[in-house]
């Protein structure tokens, strides 16, 4: 099985906050390829690919900010109309959940958190869609 | 209880100081003596200060006493300073305590009459008697102010309502059918009654209501006229607390120039609370309490944190028995919310029921309307929050749950970083 590993960071609801998130990893010279942002009135959450996940969460750590490391799917798909529904109709036909989905867009990759990673890689791999490990993500190979 | 009994009552709040402190000393060192005689704690504490139930002599030897404090019910939790057998018990009232154990008082029958007594002289000096309807919606239960009222106000004769706290909108129907004329609440709560009544189209001036019974928590000359002006009843304050017995331990008078405690049954002293040296009327301090007619679990210089006074002189209203003045602070960390006590402790042990919560914390007393609400910032940790909106979710509803199972309110739990 092939995953992506993604920077889950909380964040307090507070003015500036994500900014000083980006701010520290932009110092230390972290690129931020995608990322995803939810909110409810009292927090929120910031996911991140960047391309050292294992580097990055130190630095944020010793900054003093909540993380973790995530395992999400990196699923390629074509720039074509019924692709996403495809994705989510196999995951739904095998009970798998979808917690969460973000897009990579510059390189067509689709973010994915399930319920069950092992199982929604076989279902997606046997169904025509080619998954991504984390260094995959950044290599050439996958530009577009 | 005939017009006649009642009366004589009444009339204790009146007799002589001569004859007050004759019935103050005799009660005094009864109440030392069985103390003495039954409770390991204060005995001992006695002996330590070279002191046997002897001591007594004149009033004034109650500053030879040692204190008890909370912390005291709290170590012999809960029946460790019990002066009677448990079958001559008959009511077991509880309060929060300061780590989330509670804290008990056992009361005889005697008690339970003592207690009694109190409430229906506070509830005459406010005029309330028979062919009131008093609505009690003070909370029924473990906590003191429903089933004290309720006593008091059936002692006189009045028809009670033990509607008991919440469902406001109930609260201000029947209020309203049933003609009902005073009301014992939580001034807060009052507060809280006022507006949802005027957003439902009720009329105060239409009603019958003329008298409001309020205490359980400290409130200001200010919110006393808010209410007056808004209302149109009269609120009074009542003052009272658990470990002495509840409410009724002392009483507003329509002069307004302090509460006066039913000293013949409740003796109050002002110390300083660093020295715990007695202090003379008229000067500011700790107030601490002894029941001078309690059996069951009596309190022997009850340090109580409520900062007052003793006021000094006589009353225009023309009660001989003391006042204290009206309590708007304290001196320790308690909050009052709602009428319940709470104290970060308790916030702090709920925490810690659950794995992986540090005991880090903010609280956050805010007044939404006219109700104090709570909100406790916890610190979050990654091995707690995963990578979803969900899983903080569930972490801020067991938070939520373990508090509310503690100090029985709900909180809005927010997350934060460390």
């Amino acid at each position: 099985m092939k995953t992506a590993k993604q920077l889950s960071v909380f964040l307090e609801n507070k003015p500036g906050h994500a900014y000083n998130i980006c701010k520290t990893l932009g110092d230390a010279g972290i690129n931020i390829f995608t990322l995803s942002l939810a909110d409810t009135n009292q927090f929120g959450l910031l996911r991140l690919i960047v391309e050292k996940p294992e580097a990055a969460g130190e630095i944020l750590k010793k900054a003093g900010v909540i993380v973790n490391i995530t395992e999400v799917l990196a699923v390629k798909i074509d720039n074509r109309p019924g692709v996403l529904a495809k994705i989510y109709e196999l995951l739904s036909a095998s009970d798998i959940n979808l917690e969460y989905a973000y897009a990579f867009a510059m390189r067509r990759i689709f973010l994915l958190r399930v319920s069950d990673n092992e199982k929604a890689f076989q279902i997606l791999s046997g169904n025509g869609f080619s998954l991504l490990s984390h260094e995959e993500l950044f290599s050439n190979e996958n530009e577009n | 209880m005939e017009r006649s009994a009642l009366q004589a009552l009444a009339q204790k709040d009146f007799m002589s100081r001569d004859e007050l402190e004759s019935i103050q000393l005799k009660r005094l060192k009864n109440i030392v003596s069985h103390a003495y005689k039954n409770q390991a704690l204060f005995r001992s504490r006695m002996q330590e200060k070279g002191l046997d139930d002897t001591c007594i002599k004149e009033l004034k030897d109650i500053q030879k006493l040692p204190f008890f404090k909370k912390v005291d019910l709290r170590d012999t939790y809960p029946f460790g300073l019990l002066c009677v057998p448990m079958e001559n018990i008959i009511r077991l009232q509880a309060s929060s305590g300061t780590t989330g154990s509670p804290i008990v008082i056992a009361y005889t029958k005697e008690d339970v009459a003592c207690w009694q007594e109190a409430t229906m002289r506070a509830l005459m000096i406010a005029g309330i008697g028979s062919g009131d309807i008093l609505q009690n919606a003070y909370g029924y239960g473990l906590f003191t102010g429903g089933m004290g009222l309720h006593y008091g106000a059936e002692g006189l004769g009045v028809t009670v309502l033990p509607i008991s706290s919440g469902n406001t909108e109930r609260q201000i129907k029947l209020m309203s059918d049933f003609g009902v004329t005073a009301i014992s609440c939580t001034p807060s709560y009052f507060l809280h009654i006022i507006e949802k009544a005027k957003q439902l189209g009720y009329d105060f001036k239409k009603m019958k209501l003329r008298h409001g019974i309020f205490g359980a928590e400290p409130w200001t000359n200010e919110m006393r006229q808010r209410i007056e002006q808004e209302s149109g009843i009269k609120a009074w304050d009542i003052y009272g607390l658990t470990e002495i017995s509840g409410p009724g331990v002392a009483m507003d008078c329509p002069a307004r120039t302090g509460l006066h405690m039913f000293e013949d049954l409740f003796y109050p002293e002002v110390i300083d609370p660093e020295t715990g040296e007695a202090l003379p009327d008229g000067t500011e301090g700790e107030l601490v309490i002894t029941t001078l007619n309690k059996f069951g679990m009596p309190m022997i210089r009850y340090r109580t944190r409520d900062i007052s006074v003793i006021v000094k002189g006589t009353c225009e209203c023309g009660r001989t028995i003391r006042r204290i003045k009206r309590i708007d602070h304290r001196n320790d960390d308690m909050l009052i919310i709602r009428g319940v006590n709470v104290f970060p402790s308790q916030i702090e042990a709920a925490l810690l029921t659950i794995p992986g919560v540090q005991p880090h914390y903010h609280i956050i007393v805010r007044r939404h309307g006219d109700l104090d609400t709570l909100e406790v910032q916890v610190e979050l940790s990654a091995e707690l929050f995963g990578d979803t909106i969900r899983s903080i979710e569930v972490i801020q509803k067991k938070i939520g749950n373990a508090i509310k199972s503690i100090i029985g309110l709900a909180v809005t739990v927010t997350p934060v970083e460390p």
